[in-house]
Parts: structure tokens; sequence; C-alpha cells
């Protein structure tokens, strides 16, 4: 019933504005005298001219007061080393843009209502002037030279091979979280193969590569404040995309291509919730490439340690390799590694100090 | 030419002589250009209306995350969850289709095809299309790529859902989302029929603008419209078949068992057989195409907008070689930046730095153009008609949506705001609501000559307004949610404590989004109750140059009975020093207005050739 009234309602209305449109265009015809020739200048025109400012000073208060009072929420706390370097390179960008965009479209609304149309004024011929039109594709082509290069030399920088001493952690995205792996006591990485992925070998940890015995999955990103940290980047079923605002960083998990990222982390976690005075703050990572149903809640949580308690941390998690934690995987390895394996996994411990520890850190 | 001058001959008798035409012919199979144009604007319009609508459906989820939206049962059925919610895949599929719609169907098919149909004969003076057969088979395979992405709005697993830019492996693979099965099937299909639509008139509008343009127009007298439909048109054909082969690709990727894109895949707990293949190509593909088609979109509307705004401003458009050139320029470049939508994808990062120089580049012949639009208002007699005020608005919009262009084209920026809502922001304004507004630039001018009678110039005021703020309003504040990080094709912003700011910010551009959507209705009810009862045309309504006017009210088939006019100078001779009137048209001869020729005119008059009589409607 309710629905019946809605519907009536909507069409009355609709009937009144329609009816009272037709009857003033009736008006209008009937006053308009017969000989008068049709003109596109209407009697609000000079009106237009006045909205235009009226937009442009509105519009022009209404940016800037957002801009300004909203700084901080907007312009998330910087926590990487290039990160403040992006963020001046930003700012820059920003002091040119608006600049710009603030006098065009001063001249632009200004225009129209300073040479809205007046009966007795007549337009200029005015088809064109080549030192004008030199001018202005000089000067934009130098301040976006100067753009250009200062970013250059960043990328190159940011891009470039990461440092021999970082820490190397591997990234995998899948539909919908995030698995790290780290390379364990030899700091170095074992191989991956996706055909050995399954439920619990989630990044496919090649059994055969020795390298691979020693290393730990953990659940968290964890990383160490003031040193470089190399993710190495992949994507297991479709294209993901390590993503986080504080640190800057962003790289496509693409499945069958690595990608690495690398960066030097300068706020720790804990500091960064008394910075922000959140006591529950924790980076996170983002995942931003669509990448199915589940992709706005693919989250991950980087935490940021000092060195000595990354360091701690790091001792007791290599403990928890992951043959360690799976021991049938021991099957895998080819016969000859096996009893290495055993000892780099710390498998043969077990039964010694009865110590059952998660694969997950305390944290 | 003899063989163009007897073929003008005989359309000539032919449009002489009486012929009926029967309802079909005349308006469903029609080759005649202008009715295949308002084809095109009806269907854009109607997908217009479809794409905006899906947008509002996602706004709302965006705006107000806790609102039940029981009540759009009835007409999304199983996508609303049982708690009342949005299905969080149908999400992803409305900003699939959003995108997909607006980009192809209606800047593209509505704004081109619409306008490149309509003014090229028009303007140029020619009876017809090169190949009206062509053409109209361009409408009617835009048509059947209409239907079956229609049809995939309604199958059970949804119509496509991997993003308007179909990245495999998640566009592949329909264990990775459902809208990868049925749906984007469909969703191919009808991009292969759009493509062959696309080219079919790509032809046909570049061949006319090279063969049919009448007695003395030059290039160089070309009004700005067609210059940027001829440039339009070429980027189209060079781009659109590298679109096709990324498609097919995919088809075979999808169905075949190649792997041209997939690689190393593990998926619902099965790892594919596939080796060897990127899905990096597809993305290098795809922007081929992809970039190019931004300004497939833009172009036209800056064309169309040039020739208001000189018409309006009652002044020549300021730096016409400029314009050109910087069309040219655009238009060129637009095919080598295409990587920089893929800073982030891991590719080499010295193709990074290559990509960000050259984007950085087209900025120039960005910034000229807006100068020139700017300095062609500097002291001139502005008449705002409701074409003259969107085509300001489509100026501004160019302008703050460019200047973002600046931050996204370069690599290093790009890192933080690449795929965040600074994105959506970026092209929304600049290539989004510029285009839409050029289109309706056009239609409010161009009405007259399409239609015979005025749209109601009031109500296309409060139009403008309505959506030049709403606009505004909605895609201005997406800048900062996007510098704050957000990342766009989120369902929710309610899993990350890092984004749980804004959500004021989200509801006033929801708000804003609705109430722009609504003011969309005061356009549509100007449009279709003045095409039967608006106020009747007079030729030339706005006192413009260019050929088009020189038609009778309605311009029947073959658009000039009698001779075609011939063309004695540019189409800018406005408000010129000494003339009588403040415009000259096009069809005027030098030697008739010896009062306000310029020193090198006077020349040019002394050797013209007139052949027919000249009749001025002025």
């Amino acid at each position: 019933m309710l629905t019946i009234i809605v519907v009536l309602a909507v069409v009355l209305i609709l009937a009144v504005l329609f009816t009272a449109y037709r009857v003033t265009a009736l008006v209008d015809v009937v006053k308009k005298k017969k000989n008068q020739a049709y003109s596109p200048v209407s009697k609000n025109n000079g009106l237009q001219g006045v909205y235009m400012v009226l937009f442009l000073i509105a519009g022009i208060a209404g940016f800037l007061y957002f801009s300004i009072s909203e700084a901080d929420v907007y312009n998330l706390p910087i926590a990487s080393e290039h990160g403040v370097i992006v963020e001046n390179l930003f700012s820059i960008t920003m002091w040119v843009t608006v600049f710009v965009f603030i006098a065009t479209q001063i001249f632009l609304f200004g225009f129209g209502w300073r040479y809205r149309y007046r009966k007795e004024s007549k337009a200029a011929y005015y088809p064109h002037n080549n030192t004008l039109e030199l001018i202005w594709t000089i000067i934009p082509a130098i301040v976006l030279a100067w753009l250009i290069i200062s970013g250059l030399k960043q990328w190159n920088n940011i891009t470039g091979p990461a440092p021999e001493d970082s820490e190397v952690v591997e990234v995998m995205g899948y539909q919908y979280a995030w698995a790290f792996r780290y390379p364990g006591k030899d700091k170095e990485l074992g191989d991956y193969d996706f055909r050995m992925i399954d439920a619990i070998n989630a990044v496919g940890i090649d059994m055969e590569d020795q390298n691979g015995h020693d290393d730990f999955m953990a659940t968290q990103l964890v990383i160490p404040k003031g040193k470089p940290v190399h993710l190495q980047i992949r994507g297991r079923d479709v294209i993901h995309s390590v993503y986080n605002p504080h640190f800057r960083i962003q790289m496509n998990a693409v499945p069958g291509m690595p990608t690495r990222f690398w960066f030097i982390p300068t706020v720790s976690t804990a500091e960064m919730r008394e910075q922000t005075g959140n006591s529950e703050f924790n980076y996170e990572l983002v995942c931003n490439k669509i990448c199915g149903k589940g992709h706005y809640s693919m989250k991950g949580i980087i935490t940021v340690l000092e060195q000595d308690e990354y360091d701690t941390w790091y001792r007791e998690s290599q403990q928890n390799t992951f043959l360690k934690q799976n021991p049938n995987y021991l099957s895998k390895v080819p016969e000859h590694l096996k009893e290495a394996a055993k000892i780099v996994a710390g498998i043969e411990n077990i039964t010694e100090k009865q110590k059952v520890t998660t694969a997950l850190s305390s944290f | 030419m003899s063989v163009t001058d007897i073929q003008l001959q005989e359309g000539l008798t032919h449009h002489n002589e009486h012929h009926d035409q029967n309802f079909i012919s005349k308006y469903i199979f029609s080759t005649d250009h202008k009715t295949i144009a308002k084809q095109f604007l009806i269907t854009g319009i109607f997908w217009a209306l479809i794409g905006g609508a899906l947008s509002l459906i996602f706004r709302l989820q965006l705006g107000f995350p806790e609102m039940n939206l029981e009540w759009l049962r009835p007409l999304l059925g199983q996508w609303i969850t049982e708690s009342g919610k949005l299905d969080a895949e149908f999400y992803l599929a409305l900003v699939t289709m959003h995108g997909t719609i607006m980009v192809f169907f209606v800047l593209t098919a509505g704004l081109s095809g619409t306008f490149s149909n309509f003014l090229i004969p028009l303007q140029i003076g020619a009876r017809d299309m090169a190949s009206g057969f062509m053409n109209m088979l361009s409408y009617w395979f835009f048509f059947a790529s209409s239907v079956v992405m229609f049809i995939s709005l309604f199958i059970e697993t949804g119509p496509a859902a991997g993003g308007w830019t179909v990245y495999p492996p998640l566009s592949a693979l329909p264990q990775a989302i459902q809208g990868s099965g049925l749906g984007m099937t469909l969703w191919l299909v009808s991009m292969a029929l759009f493509i062959a639509s696309t080219l079919l008139g790509g032809i046909n509008y570049i061949t006319t603008v090279i063969n049919m343009r009448t007695n003395g127009m030059s290039f160089s007298r070309l009004p700005l419209t067609i210059w940027a439909f001829f440039i339009t048109a070429i980027l189209g054909l060079l781009s659109f078949p590298v679109l096709l082969s990324a498609a097919l690709l995919l088809i075979f990727d999808r169905s075949f068992g190649t792997s041209f894109y997939l690689s190393e895949i593990f998926i619902a707990g099965e790892a594919l057989p596939n080796i060897g293949g990127s899905p990096i190509l597809y993305q290098h593909l795809f922007w081929f195409l992809g970039h190019p088609e931004v300004y497939i979109v833009l172009l036209p509307a800056l064309g169309i907008t040039s020739e208001i705004i000189a018409t309006n401003s009652r002044k020549p458009i300021f730096g016409y070689k400029a314009m050109i050139g910087s069309m040219l320029g655009i238009g060129f470049l637009s095919f080598i930046v295409w990587a920089h939508h893929m800073f982030v994808t891991g590719m080499n990062p010295f193709l990074g730095s290559v990509f960000t120089i050259l984007t950085l580049v087209i900025a120039v012949p960005s910034a000229i153009k807006a100068f020139n639009y700017i300095t062609t208002l500097w002291k001139g007699n502005i008449v705002f008609t409701p074409a003259m005020l969107f085509s300001i608005g489509l100026v501004s919009f160019f302008i703050s949506g460019g200047l973002t262009g600046i931050f996204l084209g370069n690599s290093v920026l790009d890192i933080n705001l690449h795929d965040t809502y600074f994105v959506v922001a970026h092209f929304h304004l600049v290539m989004g609501s510029a285009s839409f507004f050029g289109l309706l630039a056009g239609v409010y001018h161009w009405f007259p000559k399409m239609f015979g009678r005025m749209m109601d110039d009031r109500l296309g005021k409060i139009h403008f307004w309505l959506s030049f703020v709403g606009i505004y309003l909605v895609f201005f504040p997406l800048h900062y949610i996007g510098i704050a990080g957000f990342p766009r094709r989120y369902y929710s912003f309610t899993s990350f404590e890092t984004f749980n700011i804004y959500t004021d910010l989200n509801a006033l551009v929801s708000v804003a989004a609705i109430l722009t959507f609504a003011a969309q209705f005061i356009f549509l009810f100007n449009f279709f109750y003045s095409i039967f009862r608006g106020k009747l045309a007079p030729t030339n309504p706005w006192k413009s140059n260019t050929l088009e006017w020189t038609t009778p009210r309605n311009p029947g088939h073959g658009n000039w009975p009698g001779t075609i006019p011939s063309v004695y100078r540019w189409p800018y001779d406005y408000s010129k020093p000494g003339a009588k009137d403040d415009f000259i048209p096009q069809t005027v001869p030098y030697s008739h207005t010896p009062e306000s020729n310029l020193e090198y005119e006077k020349e040019i008059a002394g050797n013209e050739n007139i052949t027919g009589v000249e009749k001025m409607d002025a």
C-alpha cells in the first residue's frame, strides 16, 4: 500500500512539474513579440558570469580550508627513509600544481565574468600571438623537466639493487592473505616450486634445495628498524600488490614473475604508537590490486622492531623451521640431504629438549 | 576530383527525385549519417543511465556501509545477501561494468559515434559518409555488442568482475572469481564486436575527411572539431586492433589451454599446467590501446569545446595552428606513454624512467590547449548558452584533472599513489567528466541541427550548475582519500585500521553522486521534450561560421538542396574588425568582404574563383 502511495506521489509531483514547465514555456511564447528574431543571449546571461565568480571563490576557499585543516589526517606519517624523499617531491609538485590550478581557474572563471556579453561591446579579433604561445610552451616544459629530473634520480635509487646487508623476506600473496618466509639461520631463501604447494606448504618450498631446509614462516611481516629490508614478492594465483602507505612502498605480486622492493623502515611500531597516540596502531600490509571477492580484506600486519628486539625475535623464530613444524615433509628431501636437513631444521633437538613452540612468534 | 563531382551531381539528382523511405530504412537500417549519429546518441544515453545507476549502487555501499539494501532485492536478487548487504563480488562486477560501459559505450561510441557521424559530412561539406553502408554496419555492430554486454548483466554468475582492464590471471580463471566465467566470455565477445564497430566507423571518418571535403575546404580551413575527430579516428584505427589481439590471446588462454598470460599458478587447491606466460604481457597490450583510448575519449570533447568556445566568445579560437599541433602531438605521444600505468608491476625500472619522461612531455601540448582556451575567452563577448557553460566546465575539469596527472606520471610519486583513489579522482575529472561535458556541450550546441528545434535554455543552465558543482563535490574529495592511501576497488574499508577515517567524506561523495545523477533527469526531460515540443530552431541559432548552419532547418538526405556550398575562409572569422556582423560564415568569399579583409587576404580575394552564386543565410 505504502509503495503505491509513494509511486502515486512521485507521478503526481512529476506531473505538476511538467505542467508548470509547460505553462511557463507557453507564457514565454505569448510574451515574445512576433517579429523579434531569436537571440542566443538570454536574460540571465550576465548572471552566469556572477555564478562563476561565486563558484570560484567558494571552491578555492573550500579547497584551501580543507587542505590546510585536514593536512595531518590525509598525510599519513612517514616511516621509511625513501618515504621522506617521495614526500618531498610530492610537496614540490603540490606547490607547483596548486599555484597553476588556482591561477588558471581564476583566469577561466574571471574572464567568464569580466567578458560576459554586453550589447555595446565587441570581441577582439585576436587569432594568435606567437610570443605568448612560445612562452607557455617553454615554461611548462622547463618546470616539467625539473620535476622529471628530480624524480628520476630518486627513482633510480629506490628501484636500484638492494644493499648487500639487507634483511631478505619473501612475501607471497594469495587469495586472500599473505605468507611470509624468512631465510632462517643461513640467511639464504631456498628455491620454491609452485607444484610443491599444498595446504601446509603454502609457498611451495622446494625440499630438494638445501637452502630451504632452515627457512621458517611467520604470520606477520616482522622487520628491523634502520636496516634495509628486501622484500622478494610473488603471487600464487592472481596478481596482488604489496602496498603500505606509511612506508610509501608498492609492488605487484605477480604469478610467474618474481618482483622485489627494498626500503629502510625508520619508525618502529612502538614509536609510531606513541607518535599517533594510538596504542593499537599497526602497520598494515594492504593488497592494492583487484584480486577477487576478498580483495578488500586481504590484510597483513607489519611489525617494525628495534634492531636488538628483532635479533631476539629472529633467533627464537629460526628454531621453528618449516621442516621442524612439519617433519613429514622430510620424505620429500632427497636421501643424501636428509641427515643434513634434520640438523639445520633442528629436528634432532626436539626429542632432547622437548621444546614445543609454535611456528608463530610471540608477536 | 572530377569523379567526385560526377558523384555529387548524381547525388543531387537523386535528392531532387521524390523518394519514399519506409520506417525501417529511414530510422532503423538507415545509411544516413545524421540518423546513425542519433542512433549512437540515444544508445549512448541509454548506456550512460545504466553506467551511472551502477555507480550509485556501489556509492551507496561506500558512503553508507551500514545501510540495509534490502529494497534493492527486486532489482538485484541474489546479489543482496541475506543480511541485506551488497554482495562483495557483485560490488566488483558493478565497478567493472561501470568502467567498461562508461569508457567504451558512452564516451567512445556515444561521443565519437554521435559527433563524428553527425558533424564530419556537415562541416566538411559532404552529402554523406564515404560509405553509408559501412557506417550503418558500424552502428549495428555496436548495437550487437551492447546487447551482449547487457545480457551479461543478468546471468547467474554475474558480469565480468575483474576491473574494466580485465587483467589476467584474475580474468582468465573462473576459479578466481565467478565473473570470470560466462560473464567474462560475454565481455570478450562484446568487446570484439565493439572493436569491429569502432574500426568500421574509424575507416569511414578518415576516408570521408580526406576525400570528400567540398571546394575550398583545405585542411587548414577545417574546423577544430573535424581535426579532433580525424585524429581520434586514426588513434582508434591504430590502437583498437591491439586490444583485439590482447583479447584474442586471453580467449585462447581461457578456452584453449594456451599460456600467453598464465604461469606458475596454484589456485583452488591445484597447480595449473601453464608455464612460461606473463600476466604483464597482457598489461602492455591492453595499455597500448588503453592510453590512446584516453585520448580517443578526450580529443573529440576538446574539438567540440574549441568550436563552441570560439562561437560563443564571438572570437577566433586562439592559436588555431597550435591547437592542431598540440592535438597531433598528443596523438603521437599517446602511443608511447602506455607503461605509466605499470610503474609498480615489476617491469624494468629503466622503462619506468623512459615512460616518466614521455608522460610528462605529453603535459606540454595539453597545457597549450588549456592556455589557448582561456585566451580565447579573454576580451571576448561571451554568450553563455548551455553549450558554452558545459565547455567552460570542461576546461575547468581538464585543468584540475590534468594537473594531478603530473603526480601520477612521475614514477616516484606513483609508488604511493598507484591504484589509490587519487587515480580515481584524476581520471574521472580529466577524462570522465571532461569528456562527458564535451558530449553534453555537443548535444546542446547541435541539437537545433539534429532535431530542428531548440532545447530549453533555462533548464540547460540548471542542469549545468547542478552537474558542475555536483561533479566537483564527487571527485575533488577523492583526492584526499587517495593521498591517505585508500585503495580503489575496495568493497569496504572496515578491515583496515589505517582506513578508518573519512567515512564522512565518503558519505558526502555518495550524496553528491546521487544528486548529480538526479540532475541528469533534467537533461533527459529537456532532450526528449524538445525533440517533439521544443521551439522551432532558426537555421543558424548561434550565429556560427561553419557549414552545417548553411543547411535547411531539417537537412534532408544529402544535406544541402542544390549544390554543396564552397568554402572560402577558415571557420573562425568572428568579430573581424570592419565587418558588418560579428561573424562571417565560411561560405562568404573574401571578395565579398573588402571592408574586413586583412592584408594577405586582399591578395587571396583577387585570385578567388567564385563558381556558384552565394546565398547568405545570415
